[in-house]
């Protein structure tokens, strides 16, 4: 009797992998999803800190798709060495801060990692010839193989027809004709396929599952970094780059500034780590101070401050602002007028 | 009874959390996650539904969500 072979999918949550688990699956292979966590990763709840995105899908859409096809699936926190993927790409980054090929390379070479510790055979990813212009292009295929060290142990069942055939084509563990030859920015066999495996329901995340593939999101990281001087992070650091309105008056110090209820209260938890500012007279956000404040520097924060809250039209608004040692200090402002809010203040 | 706080994390964060600790305790053993971010409530049943742990019990009240939950370390 034949050995029962098993392989490892990389699960991001999207209908790609999804297809490519399917495919193994059907040809008796034992599969088990691997989902790397790198702080980035963009959820379907990451936005519902937002009260006005409550009403969204709460799902991850890791597990999700694990639980659609009947797999485990395990979720890797990579946080740590994530950062130096990000902090010194081989390959570069993107179209933003994004290091997509290093990124792929990383995760591949996790995954080999995480195979030889259980004892599976072989690695899948929903990766397509063509698809993303960084990371999924022809050239960039067998780089992905080289760097992680996957080499012919790297299946990518959706265009295999397209590449050399992989150890475990060659071996017999997968037939190769029953795999696919897809290649290009179409989705159109994707979706032949989703159809004929039954697959009604699933993600199809705009602009793609991470963080630094967004403009802002990566304007915030690079203004963070330029004012520590220092690239490092941590994550509470990546985090707070998801929420609020982050302004920069001054080079040594930025507000960040809940927009609505529900940032609020996430922002309610970094509280005793942050100076915080909120009106005592008025309803209104409530606001961290990430940097130092200079002597002068908190009548501007507070200023600011009143201008985000219902007191904005007012003569005067009164604001308490707390430090990190508990101390607190009320003022009464003028809300900054409009006219004073220099645009290149917003990051 | 095993208590992990996740408070302050969001997800996958204390799934993650939540898949670490369990891999330290024994099967019939009950785990008490506490989190603070409302899609834990999802993820860790999605979670203990797809690696074979079982859901005893899951609320959510203003500030917090509880699950709790009873090892398989069998599945």
């Amino acid at each position: 009797m034949s050995k029962q072979r098993k392989a490892v999918s990389l699960i991001s949550g999207g209908l790609d992998s999804m297809l490519a688990t399917r495919a193994i699956m059907e040809q008796g292979i034992h599969v088990e999803g691997i989902n790397f966590f790198t702080g980035f990763c963009v959820e379907g709840h990451t936005h519902a800190i937002r009260k006005k995105d409550k009403a969204k899908p709460k799902r991850n859409n890791a597990l999700w798709v694990a639980e659609q096809l009947g797999i485990k699936l395990h979720i890797v926190d990579v946080i740590e060495p994530y950062k130096d993927v990000l902090l010194n790409p081989k390959h570069g980054y993107g179209a933003n801060m994004n290091p997509c090929l290093d990124c792929k390379c990383f995760m591949v070479g996790k995954a080999l990692e995480w195979i030889k510790e259980n004892d599976f055979d072989f690695i899948i990813t929903g990766e397509v010839v063509g698809q993303r212009p960084k990371s999924q292009r022809a050239e960039t295929m067998p780089v992905i193989q080289e760097e992680s060290g996957a080499g012919d142990l790297l299946v990518r069942p959706l265009c295999a027809k397209k590449l050399p055939p992989t150890l475990p084509e060659r071996e017999g563990w997968l037939d190769r004709e029953k795999l696919f030859e897809f290649s290009g920015r179409t989705r159109k066999p994707q979706m032949a396929l989703a159809e004929e495996y039954n697959f009604t329901d699933y993600a199809t995340p705009a602009g793609g599952c991470c963080f630094l593939t967004d403009e802002v999101y990566s304007r915030k990281l690079v203004d963070m970094w330029q004012a520590r001087s220092d690239r490092d992070y941590e994550l509470d650091d990546i985090m707070l780059l998801k929420v609020g309105r982050h302004i920069r008056p001054r080079p040594h110090f930025k507000l960040i500034v809940g927009r609505e209820e529900g940032e609020n209260k996430f922002l309610e938890g970094y509280r005793k780590i942050f100076t915080h500012l909120r009106s005592t007279s008025h309803t209104g956000p409530l606001v961290l101070i990430d940097g130092k404040l200079g002597d002068d520097d908190l009548e501007l924060a507070a200023q600011i401050t009143a201008r985000f809250g219902g007191g904005k039209t007012a003569e005067q608004v009164d604001i308490e602002a707390t430090f990190t040692d508990g101390n607190t200090k009320a003022l009464t402002v003028s809300p900054i007028s409009p006219a004073k809010m220099d645009p290149t203040w917003y990051i | 009874m095993y208590t992990l706080d996740a408070k302050r994390l969001l997800c996958p964060m204390p799934v993650i959390r939540t898949q670490d600790k369990i891999k330290e305790l024994n099967n019939g053993d009950q785990l008490t996650v506490v989190c603070t971010d409302p899609g834990a409530l999802n993820d860790i049943p999605a979670w203990c539904r797809i690696n074979g742990h079982k859901v005893i019990d899951s609320q959510q009240n203003d500030d917090e969500v509880i699950i709790i939950i009873e090892v398989n370390s069998g599945s």
